[in-house]
């Protein structure tokens, strides 16, 4: 594993460099908006990425509350199962499919994305014990505002000389960016200033209570808009297959400097983590029972 | 494991962290049933921690608590709980308190808390609120409150700090009495004293453990003997 | 003897009634709750021009910042009493389910909640001169789930600040982001019944897929926040 490390980082290095040289010189330059545009290379992996961390984030906070009781496991599983089937199941009929593609949605990613959710429990809950379910919760959460933050700030970036104002109140996207970083950000508070020993659990209910929410923000701001049309910034619509594949070049480089950042996280946690256990189980006076009974075993991942 | 003849409230390796701080290290012990024990020992040597434990409010780190054969919350209704905060609303007078805790256990009969109240010394007809009682009147409530539904298991923590000489011994006079009617009785105290005559046994702890145990042979099998 | 239950319903009853009549005898948290709902209104009053042409398409806007501040304001108060003598931990040890300590302060919290709101109303009915242009029945429904809206959260994650280190500030920062799509869907309708220039209905099927979304995820996850310890 120690190994894997730098030659990941050296590779991650190398292909940002990459998609870089791309967005920045061999993507063709874009009629309407000329050079300005290529800020997308970064807004929209960042917001990509920034999704996908937030998505596992409420994958591991379910995981973990399922996990405290055995009977509220065996729910979470059927329920999660359901949610798959009744969503692949829906998204083929063409009454949904009419209602998505009048807000905006193309069936085919409503169909990942309901796919992603039973697929994704199992392999986390697989792959991950339940401290670890925590450790993962924090660390996608903490690296999932950073990358928000940079849609956010992009975000106005590219509004402001292209589209002539910084922000719209009614673009979907970008506001329910906005409430999904202002979340997640009181979701860190939250771990920050609780003084309870069930601080993780807590976060962990905040972490569900925000993930209802997003779909309600959502359709909210959604028929907000059909009744005040507002600007819309970004734009829908084809692109062309030059600047998507480079897009989906720079998303491919953000997601292994993710995967690294969090990585790193993931393990610095787990440090401190040790550390406090070995000062607890010194407290405790035997050291005997030290080696016995640690939970977060590094070497073992 | 055979099934004892006598229930009881077993403790097994119990540990109990806060962070770094380790309040029980490790506790096993097993109490038997209508008996009266006293923890003693210095303050931080973990006798609060424990008895909160017992009640089902601290979830032990690891290890397993079981009073008559069930978990402390799944017992909760057997279970009589007293600490130094009164546990009592200030606004209201005592019987309003009463009459709503009792609420909480599914009685909605005044009869059994004016019982109570009466049992430990004070006037259910009494309207000044809690909040402008004397202390002793005060533990006196808490203590009433504790007993509102009849529990078999009493957990008492320090109920006899900052309590006059005087209320002190009736509430003691009163527990001798739950004893002797079978109740299981734990009182943490720095006051041993006050409980010489009644105690079955005493138990000391110390850093988060359980260091001694010691039955009381002063204790006096006279129902009648008022404590000196 | 069997022990009777302690049901969900007498046990809700029981602990709404003991709050109600707390809370009437020390009306001092009443009234002064209800002057700063007084003053918040007069600040907005000097602050948004009510003569001004576009104030009534605001107004939907002022109301519900002004319940928003009021109703934090009277949220941070729930837990205050149980937590001065520890009484959380005589509920805790008894056999009361958590759900009915929840359901029982949130509709206290409504009711509080709705009686500042009775004040407010009438003050920005005078100070703006409003008229109702669109159906003004619909106003009630929206201020039911809306108001709901804001207190089954707002009691919610006042109970998961308890064990923080800025209590009061906690429940802003846990409240507003959850809010945001309910305090749309308030503001939204309000502005339309007011200027009757859009049907209000969408946002009052908004705000009760919210109250029922949320209203069921708190009553599920309190009893973990309760034993927090």
């Amino acid at each position: 594993m120690k190994r894997i490390f730098p030659i990941l980082a050296a590779l991650t290095a190398v292909f940002l460099a990459y998609a870089t040289y791309r967005n920045l010189v061999l993507a063709p330059t874009d009629a309407l908006q000329g050079d300005v545009y290529r800020i997308i290379y970064y807004h929209v992996p960042s917001a990509w990425t920034a999704f996908l961390l937030f998505f596992i984030n409420f994958i591991a906070s379910v995981q973990y509350l399922a996990s405290a009781k055995p009977s509220r496991q065996a729910v979470a599983k059927w329920v999660v199962i359901a949610i798959g089937v009744v969503g692949v199941v829906a998204t083929f009929l063409p009454q949904v499919q009419g209602q998505l593609k009048s807000i905006g949605m193309r069936p085919s990613a409503m169909t990942t994305t309901v796919i992603m959710i039973p697929l994704a429990y199992f392999l986390i809950g697989k792959w991950f014990s339940r401290e670890r379910l925590d450790v993962l919760a924090v660390t996608s959460a903490e690296v999932g505002v950073v990358f928000c933050t940079i849609v956010l700030v992009t975000g106005p970036i590219w509004a402001r000389p292209v589209w002539g104002i910084w922000w719209a109140p009614g673009d979907i996207r970008l506001t329910s960016t906005l409430v999904l970083w202002l979340i997640y950000v009181s979701y860190l508070l939250l771990r920050r200033f609780s003084s309870s020993a069930q601080t993780q659990m807590l976060a962990a209910a905040l972490a569900v209570f925000g993930a209802l929410d997003v779909p309600l923000v959502y359709f909210s701001i959604w028929f907000f808009r059909t009744q005040h049309p507002q600007p819309v910034i970004g734009g829908s619509g084809s692109m062309d297959p030059r600047m998507l594949q480079t897009l989906l070049i720079s998303w491919l480089a953000f997601l292994c400097f993710a995967l690294l950042v969090c990585w790193s996280r993931f393990r610095l946690e787990l440090l401190k983590r040790e550390v406090e256990e070995l000062y607890a189980l010194e407290s405790l006076g035997s050291a005997a029972e030290v080696k016995a009974s640690l939970p977060l075993q590094r070497s073992a991942r | 494991m055979t099934e004892t003849a006598r229930p009881t409230i077993t403790v097994q390796n119990v540990v109990k962290q806060f962070g770094r701080f380790a309040a029980l290290r490790g506790v096993s012990a097993e109490f038997a049933a209508g008996r009266f024990h006293a923890i003693l020992g210095d303050n931080g040597a973990g006798k609060t921690t424990l008895l909160r434990a017992l009640a089902g409010l601290a979830q032990p780190t690891s290890g397993e608590i079981s009073i008559f054969g069930k978990s402390p919350r799944e017992a909760c209704r057997e279970i009589g709980y007293m600490a130094h905060p009164s546990l009592l609303y200030d606004e209201m007078s005592g019987m309003e308190n009463l009459r709503y805790f009792a609420g909480l256990y599914g009685i909605f009969e005044d009869s059994g808390s004016q019982t109570v109240i009466r049992a430990v010394g004070l006037d259910p007809e009494l309207p000044r609120p809690v909040g402008q009682y004397s202390q002793g009147m005060r533990q006196r409530m808490s203590l009433a409150r504790a007993l509102l539904q009849d529990p078999k298991v009493l957990l008492l923590d320090e109920p006899f700090s900052n309590v006059d000489v005087h209320s002190a011994r009736e509430m003691v006079g009163l527990l001798r009495a739950m004893r002797d009617s079978g109740k299981t009785i734990f009182v943490v105290t720095h006051q041993a004293v006050l409980l010489d005559g009644v105690a079955d046994e005493f138990v000391w702890m110390e850093a988060g453990r359980i260091v001694d145990r010691t039955a009381n042979a002063a204790r006096s099998t006279d129902p009648n003997e008022v404590l000196r | 003897m069997t022990p009777p239950s302690a049901s969900l319903w007498a046990v809700t009853l029981a602990t709404l009634k003991k709050d109600i009549r707390l809370e009437w005898r020390s009306k001092d948290a009443l009234n002064s709750m209800l002057f700063f709902s007084l003053l918040v209104v007069v600040i907005f009053a000097f602050s948004f021009d009510p003569l001004a042409e576009e104030s009534r398409h605001i107004v939907g806007g002022l109301v519900w910042v002004a319940f928003l501040f009021a109703a934090v304001v009277a949220l941070n108060q729930t837990w205050a009493r149980e937590l001065r003598n520890q009484v959380l931990d005589a509920y805790r040890v008894s056999p009361a389910p958590a759900t009915a300590l929840f359901l029982a302060k949130s509709i206290g919290n409504f009711i509080f909640v709705s009686v500042l709101e009775a004040l407010m109303v009438p003050l920005f009915v005078i100070f703006y001169n409003l008229h109702v242009l669109g159906p003004a029945w619909q106003l009630i429904p929206l201020a039911v789930l809306g108001t709901w809206a804001l207190v089954v959260n707002g009691t919610f994650f006042a109970a998961m600040s308890v064990r923080t280190r800025n209590r009061e500030l906690m429940l802003p920062l846990l409240l507003f982001p959850i809010s945001i799509p309910a305090v749309l869907g308030m503001v939204a309708g309000t502005t339309a019944v007011l200027t009757g220039d859009n049907p209000a209905h969408f946002y009052i099927v908004l705000l009760l897929t919210y109250d029922v979304v949320f209203t069921t995820a708190s009553l599920a996850l309190f009893e973990t926040i309760l034993h927090a310890e």
